[in-house]
């Protein structure tokens, strides 16, 4: 059955369907909503739900949480996972898994509140200090952002490390029908690591501290092993009318959504044209990407950000075709005619 | 001799048997030992986690028996946070020393002490940033001389002391707040008793609980261990007395 429901609402149903047993959030425009349905939802049941004092807190506490095996989750917005990337970078390296939620908003700074894709470096180049990186999927429905916090528990459990879902204020604030799994009790995944009090067994240590820079070493490479796995495994994209397109439109999210339609537009005037909507956006889908241009005369890339995806995809065009850029910033939201017209600047 | 002697003195189960990395006559091994004690004496080392801080008790994990995680710098409160409103069965300890919780941490302590949080804080405050080696704390005294404050702390540009156990004592989700130091064997047997309590509170599911140890840092104060306890004795407690800064009611019928 199909329920009509705010982004922000279904991300909070979805993740209790996936058996998550503990929210720790801290409001912040326009992510708020996932916290408020949270507070009335994780009680209802019988779960664990807290309003951090701030998105240091809420991380650390998801921290800690996940360090006892526990299914757990943490929702913001973009100045709030700057906040956060301090406790993902301890997370990553203590190889504890969470599902992460960025909502993202304007900035620089405070920015405002209107969608955006500005954090798209900081999701996915790692974002706090060392080397690491996490899994970053970007929905462009309501529908998808429901699947894909599903998924995201199930990766993170596999990888046993942070899995982070990039939103935006549009995805977040917007209302569409939704279907959910089933509800799933949050059962804990036998773990040999957890936290869980040594009882018959020797104590477990959860620490991100190796002063010996061999023994630093050897960690960060089996955390590099993880991300070098994930790489190979776990990319997803889209592709809408590539067959014959001479132009390869790349957009992920709201941006990939708007990109449709224009191209939809434009291949119905005739246009060869197509649209490449990655979904991990860590791993980047750079091979399928690079296969998919192919023999194309050009690539246009579409974000609500000054460019900060048109580096991936430059590095996965290689130089084969000229990739342009259309963006809008500062919250706003390219028009599905914006595109048209950008598509046909490359006619 | 050939009878045999009763054992009277023993290592406690809780406490690991390895070689700390503490300076000589410092009071961190002394608060481990006694932690440690009264997890054996309530039973719990099986369903305990500690949380170590960042500075000098940075290793603490490796000291004790029971599962422990570490925490990023003055986060342990909100990690503690984390473990037990998830797992409510397990009894949940920070350790944290005074840059860790009363500096980077002042947040995270207060919030979790606000929300009544069913923790137990161990606050070492020594006046001092020990690991990075003797800077500035919050905790240090006016006239203090410290790698940061090389012509003492003066307070018009160095600001003043914090004393936390007041602070904290205003919340009402603070169950039990007190100061206790460890200079002679009165006051670190009045310490273990203080230690034994804080776990009760938890036990009993009264909420946040803290005992502050004045404590001595040897190396960073430039003082023989004998100078140092002198210092904490003449100089620390003055501007930390000790006491019982909140004792809910129910707390009073634990003991």
């Amino acid at each position: 059955m199909k329920t009509l429901m705010k982004g922000n609402e279904a991300i909070g149903e979805a993740a209790i369907c996936a058996g998550c047993q503990a929210y720790f959030g801290y409001p912040i425009t326009p992510q708020t909503e996932v916290l408020e349905y949270m507070s009335r939802r994780m009680p209802e049941v019988g779960r664990v739900f807290v309003q951090a004092e701030s998105e240091l807190g809420a991380i650390n506490m998801v921290y800690g949480a996940a360090c006892t095996g526990a299914r757990v989750m943490t929702t913001t917005s973009s100045p709030g996972y700057s906040l956060m990337q301090e406790g993902i970078s301890y997370i990553a390296m203590s190889f504890v898994p969470c599902v992460l939620v960025n909502v993202m908003r304007g900035g620089p700074g405070l920015g405002n509140i209107q969608p955006s894709q500005g954090d798209y470096f900081q999701m996915t180049k790692g974002g706090g200090h060392g080397d690491y990186n996490t899994i970053v999927l970007a929905p462009s429905t309501v529908q998808e952002t429901v699947d894909l916090v599903v998924e995201a528990f199930d990766l993170a459990d596999k990888y046993c490390q942070p899995v982070a879902i990039i939103a935006d204020g549009m995805i977040g604030q917007i209302m569409e029908p939704v279907e959910f799994p089933e509800i799933k009790e949050p059962v804990r995944p036998k773990r040999p690591w957890a936290l869980t009090g040594a009882k018959g067994r020797p104590k477990n240590i959860i620490t991100s501290l190796f002063l010996s820079p061999e023994t630093m070493e050897q960690k960060v490479l089996r955390l590099l092993d993880i991300v070098a796995q994930i790489r190979v495994t776990e990319v997803r994209y889209a592709e809408y009318m590539l067959e014959g397109a001479e132009i390869v439109v790349v957009a992920y999210g709201t941006a990939g959504r708007i990109a449709q339609t224009a191209v939809k537009q434009a291949r119905a005037e005739g246009i060869p044209v197509g649209l490449f909507r990655p979904i991990s956006m860590f791993p980047f889908p750079y091979d399928r990407l690079a296969a998919q241009v192919g023999l194309a005369r050009d690539v246009l890339v579409v974000e609500m950000s000054a460019g900060q995806m048109k580096e991936d995809v430059q590095l996965a065009v290689c130089g084969r075709a000229p990739v342009s850029f259309y963006g809008k910033l500062g919250g706003l939201v390219p028009l599905p005619e914006d595109i048209l017209a950008e598509i046909k600047r490359l006619v | 001799m050939t009878e045999e002697a009763d054992l009277v003195f023993d290592r406690p189960a809780s406490l690991s048997p390895v070689v700390t990395h503490y300076c000589p006559g410092c009071i961190h091994g002394i608060t481990h030992r006694l932690i440690a004690e009264v997890m054996d004496e309530l039973g719990i080392r099986e369903r305990t986690v500690g949380i170590a801080p960042v500075g000098c008790s940075v290793l603490a994990y490796n000291y004790f028996e029971c599962d422990f995680a570490e925490a990023a710098h003055g986060r342990a409160p909100a990690m503690a946070t984390g473990i037990k409103r998830t797992n409510p069965d397990l009894i949940v300890f920070t350790y944290q020393g005074d840059g860790d919780l009363a500096s980077i941490g002042t947040n995270e302590l207060i919030h979790a002490a606000a929300r009544g949080e069913n923790i137990t804080t161990v606050f070492i405050n020594n006046a001092v940033y020990g690991m990075t080696g003797g800077q500035m704390a919050p905790t240090t005294l006016p006239g203090m001389v410290t790698t940061s404050s090389p012509y003492g702390r003066d307070v018009k540009t160095q600001g003043f002391p914090v004393r936390v156990c007041e602070l904290i004592a205003q919340l009402d989700g603070a169950a039990y707040v007190v100061r206790r130091t460890a200079f002679k064997p009165l006051e670190v047997r009045r310490l273990r008793a203080a230690l034994k309590t804080a776990f009760q509170v938890q036990m009993a599911g009264l909420g946040f609980s803290l005992v502050e140890v004045v404590s001595n840092c040897p190396t960073n104060w430039g003082m023989t261990p004998r100078e140092s306890i002198s210092f904490v004795e003449q100089q620390m407690i003055g501007y930390y007395p000790l006491g019982d800064y909140k004792t809910r009611e129910e707390v009073k019928s634990l003991r």
